[in-house]
């Protein structure tokens, strides 16, 4: 290799166009929904419009987050024709599926807690809410203590391609299975009358959007936990630099539209808790490096057909019916107790897997 | 005397898991060849472009959905 081969690979490395691309487009989309009606700061949040989805399907009876949200269905079905056209689409699980169930309840508890994914943490900085800075010091400080379990060997072992190829497609199907009762008769879903789950962008830009962020979300492997987790194990911001995007992107995008409002009192569902919104992040940053990528990566991987990711997703569901059942979930409020013992309890679920996970 | 190529067999392990693996290899290896065996598109991106950092030349066979990888040592590190 030359070294201008070499400096031009460095240049790439540093610099990836489609990640970067992929944050821009995600922060950009982002500040658009909510001026075209989603919640504030919560253009996109997995936890939370998985969250909406579980209220929609009668899951759980928390009124005011219920909401078959169009995103979620649109990145599902654009991460499956992404990966179909670049023959990634294959059925493949078998790396401790009942395991990463667990940990996506646990997850989705840590994100109910901070209130957002690690994606609607950016965008909530994005939008000035400083209560995020608390959230993103316990992201890292999970990710920090995930990576010292990688580099003692934790893993939940191997996948392996599964023999019956239609099983890739059912997530894909009940995503639009999903968009057409949508379309036809919305009716049939829980949905909120007032609260965030009763706000929302029209259904074609919300399922566009969402289609658009799963296609380039697909191909450009963006994961908000592992641009973290490769900066310290490798000193690689190649995915790292998509999380800095989807901040510029959404930062500009927000004082365009006059959605910026810097500070800590009243941001649109937060609360003021540092401590809670601290550990909160640092449950989610953790179940997602035990889990390989953070909630949004487990989406696409399992709009690709992969089964594990698939656990982890139907974890995360039902990890938001547990929580707004039984009083786990923070509100502007702040953090009911019941949720504050969720999340130690699923701290040390996690601290256990990433002792005794090892390959044989 | 021939030197028998190391390798590391990461298929089905989730990244960053064959990374990981590779790198660790890697910090052991002298001379020769390092093996690489993965079975995912992005595991074999993700191995690729850690050795192109490391300065490894990567030889990349594909079989049956499975990638073999032969990484070289190019320029010094």
């Amino acid at each position: 290799m030359t070294s201008d081969m070499l400096s031009k690979t460095n240049w790439k490395e540093n610099f990836p166009p489609l990640v970067i691309v992929s944050g821009l487009l995600l922060g950009a989309a982002a500040a658009i929904l909510v001026k075209l009606g989603n919640p504030g700061n919560m253009g996109f949040c997995i936890a939370c419009f998985e969250r909406d989805i579980a209220g929609a399907l009668g899951l759980h009876q928390a009124k005011p987050v219920q909401y078959l949200r169009p995103e979620i269905l649109g990145i599902v079905i654009g991460a499956a024709i992404a990966a179909l056209t670049r023959r990634e689409f294959a059925p493949r699980s078998g790396s401790a599926p009942v395991v990463k169930f667990l940990l996506g309840v646990f997850m989705m508890i840590g994100g109910l807690v901070f209130l957002g994914c690690p994606i609607r943490m950016v965008l909530r900085l994005g939008g000035g809410d400083g209560n995020a800075l608390f959230g993103l010091v316990g992201f890292i400080t999970g990710i920090a203590l995930g990576v010292i379990f990688l580099r003692k060997g934790t893993t939940l072992g191997r996948s392996y391609k599964e023999q019956y190829p239609l099983s890739a497609g059912v997530l894909p199907l009940l995503a639009v299975v999903g968009v057409v009762f949508l379309i036809i008769r919305p009716g049939i879903f829980f949905a909120s009358e007032k609260g965030p789950g009763s706000m929302y962008a029209p259904i074609w830009i919300s399922l566009t959007a969402g289609i658009i962020v799963g296609v380039f979300g697909q191909r450009s492997r963006l994961c908000f936990a592992g641009g973290l987790r490769d900066m310290m194990l490798f000193r690689s911001s190649h995915l790292l630099i998509g999380l800095i995007a989807v901040l510029i992107a959404v930062l500009i995008s927000n004082l365009a539209l006059g959605q910026f409002n810097a500070g800590f009192d009243g941001q649109p569902a937060a609360h003021q808790d540092y401590l809670w919104n601290s550990l909160g992040m640092m449950l989610v940053g953790l179940c997602a490096i035990l889990l390989g990528g953070c909630p949004f990566r487990q989406l696409i991987l399992a709009s690709q057909g992969n089964g594990d990711s698939f656990f982890a997703v139907f974890g995360m569901i039902t990890g938001a019916a547990l929580a707004h059942n039984f009083g786990l979930a923070a509100s502007g409020k702040g953090v009911p107790a019941a949720g504050m013992i969720a999340v130690g309890v699923g701290l040390l679920v996690c601290v256990i897997v990433g002792l005794t996970a090892r390959e044989n | 005397m021939t030197i028998q190529p190391v390798t590391v067999d990461a298929r089905g392990l989730s990244c960053p898991v064959p990374v990981i693996k590779t790198k660790q290899a890697l910090e052991k290896f002298t001379e020769g060849e390092l093996v690489v065996l993965l079975d995912e598109e992005v595991a074999k991106e993700n191995v690729t472009r850690l050795a192109g950092s490391l300065g490894y030349t990567v030889q990349i066979t594909e079989k049956g959905g499975e990638f073999i990888l032969t990484l070289r040592r190019g320029r010094g590190k």
